[in-house]
């Protein structure tokens, strides 16, 4: 007996982790992606490899970490006091704190690309035509950089669904709470209850494909006609 | 056409096959792989240690939730000894010819504790019944026995309804341990073994009418059915060596 309730709420869950992180990548991400792509600063690559970090380190080490940080006495246990909680972990917004910083680097390294491709013209430019600074990012640079904010965003939401070290450590397994698809595969493997294993496991495949074959052909189209 | 007719493989397909043989290779004689229950972690090492010491044998011990082990034994993991959590899945293994017949025991028998890194927290069952907490951590019971004595026990408590949207649910009994360790979780059902050598935070043992025993069974598994080491490391399982250190760690001996 498969149950579906079960499984349906680890879907709609995955999918509220993803969106909800992709959105807060797209705001906080974007301006980072815009300093690094355009200061001169002698910090520039410090914070690039601290933007990238997530790329190269265990899940374990970001859990471990923020599994601290998160609880009582950590900063997280500051913000959950505010409104009468005392731990960030185990908690949906604990897992989107967890997811942000996890895909940051799929988020952020397309639009820095974005925006470095589009070079200093474009926006000089816009000035000649007295567009303010503020007015040309909007108008020009944000427009001209669409591609790679569609792959950042594309490659964040995917990626976030992929997670599973960060989320087991921090989540607690708690349905429809942070009992996320991954974290549901892995328990029904564990006990031997495959039928939904494979369901689950299936769907991934299935969904993990037809996002990166959609994203080839997008970008395939946006070589040859633009966006 | 150019054909190379040297018989001797080259040092490159020597260097090779020796780095896959490390890898891949059967244990040697003298050396046993053990798959333990997580509760058990720090008795396996110490037990381990005196084996050593005793034998000259090696063991290496992979340490995971006891369905997690299962699941691994059953798609061919390399253990030769199985120290579980529960009678289910050492029985389950003989019943799918995964383990000797016969070689089954109870090596230890375990207890739960309602545990909390605070002080003062936990007073008892009427901790259970206040229900003055955010988050109770429980291992999963589908995958550990330890989580499933605490459901048990909450059950028979009348308590669980109360608690359950609280619950978390660690992977296996050491990460329940480290959700409550870290305060993240202020209450926890941890095992006995993971506390009884240290001080501090509050506790109450679960007393042992509100739950099923929680007898804890080695088996050999086929894998190890030829190898003596696996045979000298359940033998000194038993032996008294090792029960002084399961009763320091606050666990039944199960003989």
């Amino acid at each position: 007996m498969v149950e579906m309730d079960e499984i349906w709420s680890a879907v709609r869950l995955t999918l509220a982790l993803a969106t909800i992180t992709t959105l807060c990548l797209l705001v906080i991400g974007t301006p980072i992606a815009w300093w690094l792509a355009r200061s001169r600063s002698r910090w520039r690559e410090l914070v690039a490899t601290l933007v990238a970090l997530p790329l190269v380190l265990p899940p374990t080490v970001l859990g471990f970490y923020l599994l601290v940080a998160l609880g009582p006495d950590g900063p997280g246990g500051f913000i959950a006091g505010l409104y009468g909680g005392r731990s960030l972990a185990f908690t949906f917004e604990g897992l989107v704190i967890g997811s942000v910083l996890y895909s940051m680097p799929f988020v952020v390294q397309p639009i820095r690309n974005a925006f470095e491709a589009l070079g200093d013209r474009p926006l000089e430019a816009a000035a000649t035509l007295r567009a303010s600074p503020w007015a040309a990012f909007w108008t020009v640079a944000i427009p001209l950089a669409r591609p790679g904010f569609l792959t950042g965003a594309v490659l964040g939401f995917a990626h976030t669904v992929g997670e599973f070290g960060v989320i087991l450590m921090i989540g607690g397994n708690i349905p429809g709470e942070t009992r996320v698809l991954s974290v549901a595969i892995y328990d029904y493997v564990e006990s031997l209850q495959w039928k939904e294993a494979h369901l689950l496991a299936g769907g991934m495949l299935v969904f993990s494909f037809i996002v990166i074959f959609t994203m080839f052909l997008l970008e395939k189209r946006v070589a040859r006609v633009g966006l | 056409m150019y054909k190379k007719t040297s018989k001797a493989p080259s040092r490159a397909v020597i260097a090779l096959v020796a780095g896959l043989s490390l890898i891949n290779g059967p244990a040697r004689a003298g050396e046993v792989m053990v798959g333990v229950a997580t509760n058990f972690t720090g008795a396996a090492r110490e037990i381990g240690e005196l084996f050593e010491k005793a034998t000259g044998h090696e063991v290496v011990f992979s340490f995971a939730s006891t369905g997690t082990l299962f699941t691994q034994i059953s798609q061919g993991a390399p253990f030769e000894v199985f120290l579980a959590a529960d009678r289910k899945r050492p029985q389950k293994a003989v019943d799918e010819g995964l383990a000797v017949a016969g070689s089954r025991f109870t090596y230890a028998t375990g207890k739960i504790v309602l545990y909390s890194a605070y002080e003062g927290l936990v007073e008892g069952e009427a901790t259970l019944r206040d229900g003055r907490f955010t988050r109770i951590a429980i291992a999963n019971p589908a995958t550990a026995p330890y989580g499933a004595a605490a459901v048990a026990a909450l059950d028979k408590l009348g308590v669980y309804e109360a608690v359950e949207s609280r619950l978390v649910r660690g992977n296996n009994i050491a990460q329940t341990y480290q959700f409550v360790e870290t305060g993240n979780a202020e209450v926890g059902f941890v095992a006995l073994s993971q506390i009884a050598r240290r001080d501090g935070g509050s506790r109450w043992l679960i007393p042992a009418d509100l739950y099923p025993i929680i007898a804890q069974d080695a088996v050999l598994l086929e894998e190890g059915a030829e190898n003596p080491a696996a045979r000298a490391f359940l033998e000194f399982l038993r032996g008294p060596q090792a029960a002084k250190v399961k009763t320091s760690f606050g666990y039944g001996t199960g003989n």
